[in-house]
């Protein structure tokens, strides 16, 4: 591509870098991660067929059609195929092209669709403050009571049935925001390092407290943590969903926010956005005034597992008294265990917790089904891949789950039943139980 | 033949093979028929114009009746993975997939057989064997997705050949749908047993041409009580070649011998990150199993041997994982090589033992000669090598070289006695070159036992060889 990404007449996959497209030779390796392909055993559900079915548009063979564009909207983008590819090809590039290829030529249209395209990517996820608007009035329903209310009232069977279905699974929203609860700028007791803080979109509305605690580990390793205001989505959600433009837009605005020269880190508790962030290169390639300061920015995204173990962060210590154990399994985000390559350092950070003992779930590193909004899109092969999760979780005995992913987060709540009754395993982020661990060392040595 | 046959939905055809598999099971969009358009091998594909996928035998009887009375062309497959384009679909025919026939019917410990679908995943077979403390050798490079009936068919070698052989010495019994449609069950679970002609071993490595192969009865043997891993590396491709050659010849026969070299090794660490060397001229990967005390008495002796030909390091592999990290890393090695070129074209020549190191300096000579960039590895315990040439096939002159260092391999190979095949079948990618091989009656004599069996030439044609009719 030549032009910076504009509405132009732009040929997604036909421009695509060809050596990018060759580099897949069907030698089938793909096959056995891929978890539509082992539901179905078709193969234009694998891998190696969506690439062959990319690679037939690039070379004018086939055209892109609805059928096409369905099948890359069956991918669930989860990258365990790009793990398991020993000829390394770059399928996240081949299948965010490919997704705005198909909607480029719009083969998916219909009025409900634009609808739900433009309220979420075009207006929420471009402005936070609407985000934010949203976040605060289904946090009045929910506090209220009203929910309650209107799943009483029956007034929900107004509703269109897959709307419907998901009403339950609506995320609780927090009362503070990330904003509310991190000040812009906070100083370690003795700095080390200086890092810009990400607080995400759903990440800032839902997991506020996970920023908070991401905040406490950094400053208790002598990171001094800015946190500008109000940042909103980074664009993962329009890049994976086939908006390369907008998502050059949102990555442009990251960039902004950031002091990027005079930060040491730029840290993401979400795997879904790290594994986006580290690649806004590639975005804004042929934007000239941002294509050196996007490659710097790459450089300096971490995850925050990742930082703390190349910062050889400390091991709270130990209590005087014997600590009752307490029994916690690991679910491998997608994002960061395929797309970032990330496996062994949330799982250093979880072994260093005093009384905590990590437990391996079966499967650790298959998709939980959320694969960012798979879960609403195609909710069938997403229960699927959902139960399997619990049923994995469940076999461990563990009293909580930890992943570092705000989709996977939910998914695997949901599918606990965690939204009713409480009895099964918690969820949280390594990060919370590290967090807690610190404040809880603190208050032993009151 | 039947060539522009229409199978579109709901027409005539459409509408009696979706009575014998269902609709879910038959395809004919492009955009399931692109897919199925290939195997893995390099450079080689054909769009199939219908596919169908039956979930049980009776289903593929019925798709074979029709396509007989209907003359139409079937190619089996399994989960495409074939390296020699064998699966590939051929003008007009059926793509007959059998990936859902994937049950394990028996595992009979009393006889040491298992009985499953041609569908199964071969890795499967093992796992179901493993419960009961038995062992299913076979292992090529793509176990993990590959099914036990593609195996059969084009007798699969991998790594253990050497101790253990190939899948042809695991077949014990077969059920085969025949090209008229009908059902044969060969062989039994005896293990003397010779009522009629060996038939079963006829569609051993038949590569789908003779029959579609539903169910397999496999030999299982005891499972190896202890296992021991060797990685050595050596300055010189010939002393690693020397090494293998000595560890035979005092008549150690270890289940594996693999040897990789500089190039292979680069690109399979840089994948796997098991900590292969990777400055090293050439790494063999040996392993022993068997008996504990057995097991600890070879590996020492390969050890030892591998010191006096000039090994720069010998390494023991630290444990059990360790060890299977570094076998699975080396079933990479094709697919990781990939990552130098755009094009990656794999050749399997295989020579007797003795004169490997001539087939491996001769293919050093091939790549200097013509100017192409090979990479070589391979089952030196078996004679079994795997020159792979990095190209691009956008590359017309290039692959014009590719075409005469092919040649100048396949000619050398035949003149050291070896075969141009030893374990990925002749399929599509080897055909021109198998005359060169048989040069005596046993040519003709493949023309006619498919004649004999398949009159119609209706089971995945042109493939091995063309019948003298459509030549």
């Amino acid at each position: 591509m030549s032009e910076p990404l504009t509405e132009s007449s732009l040929r997604y996959l036909g421009d695509l870098d060809y050596s990018i497209v060759q580099q897949c030779m069907h030698c089938g390796m793909c096959l056995p991660s891929c978890p539509t392909y082992l539901d179905t055993k078709r193969e234009r559900n694998s891998p190696r067929g969506r690439i062959a079915l990319m690679r037939s548009i690039a070379d004018g063979d086939l055209k892109v059609t609805k059928e096409f564009g369905e099948e890359m909207y069956y991918c669930l983008g989860c990258l365990a195929c790009t793990t398991a590819c020993p000829a390394g090809v770059n399928y996240p590039e081949l299948f965010e092209n490919a997704r705005a290829e198909v909607e480029h030529q719009d083969v998916l249209f219909s009025p409900e669709r634009r609808f739900w395209r433009w309220l979420t990517m075009k207006q929420l996820f471009s402005h936070q403050w609407m985000l934010r608007a949203v976040g605060r009035l289904l946090w009045i329903y929910q506090v209220t009571g009203l929910c309650t209310l209107v799943r009483k009232s029956g007034i929900m069977r107004l509703v269109p049935k897959n709307l419907r279905d998901l009403e339950p699974s609506t995320p609780k929203i927090q009362r503070h925001f990330s904003d509310d609860l991190i000040e812009e700028s906070e100083k370690a007791a003795k700095t080390k390092y200086r890092i810009g803080l990400l607080t995400g979109c759903v990440q800032d509305l839902v997991f506020s407290d996970v920023n908070r605690d991401t905040a406490d580990v950094l400053l208790e390793n002598g990171c001094d943590v800015v946190t500008p205001r109000s940042q909103g989505c980074c664009g993962s959600l329009h890049a994976h969903n086939g908006d390369l433009v907008l998502a050059a837009e949102r990555a442009r605005a990251m960039i902004d926010y950031f002091d990027v020269e005079n930060l040491d880190a730029i840290i993401t508790n979400a795997a879904g956005c790290g594994s986006h962030l580290k690649h806004f290169t590639n975005l804004l390639r042929d934007d000239e005034q941002y294509a050196s300061r996007a490659q710097e920015w790459d450089k300096k995204v971490k995850d925050i597992s990742e930082w703390l173990v190349e910062i050889e962060f400390r091991a709270p210590s130990q209590s005087d008294k014997s600590e009752e154990t307490e029994t916690v399994t690991y679910h491998e985000a997608c994002h960061l265990c395929h797309g970032q390559g990330i496996s062994s350092q949330p799982r250093d950070v979880l072994r260093s917790i005093p009384g905590m003992q990590l437990v391996e779930m079966t499967d650790a590193t298959h998709c939980c089904g959320s694969a960012g909004v798979y879960n609403i899109t195609q909710p069938e092969q997403a229960g699927i891949l959902q139960q399997e999760k619990v049923k994995n979780i469940k076999a461990t005995g563990a009293s909580c789950v930890a992943t570092a992913n705000p989709g996977c987060h939910l998914q695997i709540q949901n599918g606990l039943g965690l939204n009713g009754a409480g009895d099964a395993a918690d969820v949280t982020h390594p990060v919370s139980l590290l967090a807690a661990a610190y404040r809880k060392e603190k208050g032993d040595s009151k | 033949m039947a060539a522009d046959r229409d199978f579109g939905k709901d027409g005539l055809l459409w509408r009696q093979l979706a009575e014998m598999v269902g609709e879910e099971d038959i395809f004919t969009e492009p955009e399931d028929l692109i897919p199925y358009g290939f195997d893995g091998t390099a450079a080689m594909k054909k769009k199939a114009v219908c596919v169908v996928t039956p979930r049980t035998t009776e289903a593929v009887a019925e798709v074979m009746k029709l396509a007989a009375t209907e003359s139409i062309p079937v190619v089996t497959r399994g989960s495409g993975t074939g390296l020699s384009g064998g699966s590939i679909p051929v003008d007009g025919g059926i793509v007959l997939c059998l990936v859902h026939l994937d049950s394990i019917i028996e595992v009979d410990p009393a006889n040491l057989t298992i009985l499953a679908e041609s569908g199964v995943i071969t890795k499967a077979i093992d796992d179901a064997a493993h419960p009961h403390d038995l062992f299913y050798p076979p292992d090529p490079g793509s176990l993990k997705i590959s099914t036990i009936g593609g195996n059969v068919a084009n007798n699969s070698g991998g790594l253990r050949g050497l101790k253990y052989g190939v899948t042809r010495d695991y077949v014990m019994g077969m059920e085969v749908v025949l090209p008229d449609g009908e059902v044969a069950w060969l062989g039994s679970k005896c293990v003397k047993d010779v009522a009629g002609y060996s038939m079963k071993d006829l569609f051993v490595g038949s590569e789908g041409t003779l029959g579609i192969i539903t169910k397999v009865l496999l030999k299982l043997v005891p499972r190896p009580k202890a296992r021991r891993t060797l990685l050595a590396s050596f300055d010189t491709m010939g002393a690693a070649a020397r090494t293998v050659s000595d560890i035979i010849a005092k008549q150690i026969i270890p289940c594996t011998l693999e040897f990789l070299d500089k190039k292979t090794c680069g690109c399979v660490e840089d994948y796997a990150k098991v900590g292969l060397p990777t400055e090293a001229a050439a790494v063999v990967l040996m392993e022993t199993d068997g008996a504990q005390s057995v097991v600890e008495e070879e590996s020492e002796a390969m050890a030892a041997i591998a010191e006096e030909n000039g090994a720069i390091s010998v390494e023991k592999a630290k444990d059990e994982a360790h060890a299977n990290r570094l076998a699975t890393a080396r079933r990479t090695a094709f697919s990781a090589l990939a990552r130098i070129r755009p094009t990656t074209i794999l050749e399997d020549v295989t020579v007797p033992r003795s004169r490997l190191v001539e087939i491996v300096s001769f293919v050093e000579e091939v790549g200097k000669k013509y100017d192409l960039d090979i990479a070589t590895f391979g089952h030196f315990g078996d004679g079994n090598v795997h020159p792979t040439i990095l190209t691009d096939e956008t590359n017309t002159d290039e692959m014009e070289r590719v075409e005469y260092a092919l040649s100048d391999i396949f000619d050398k190979t035949i003149e050291l006695d070896g075969t141009i095949t030893g374990e990925h079948g002749v399929g599509l990618a080897k055909k021109p070159f198998l005359p060169r091989q048989f040069t005596d009656a046993s040519y003709p004599l493949l023309a006619k036992i498919k004649s004999a069996l398949d009159p119609a030439g209706l089971l995945n044609p042109g493939k091995i060889f063309d019948l003298p009719a459509d030549a």
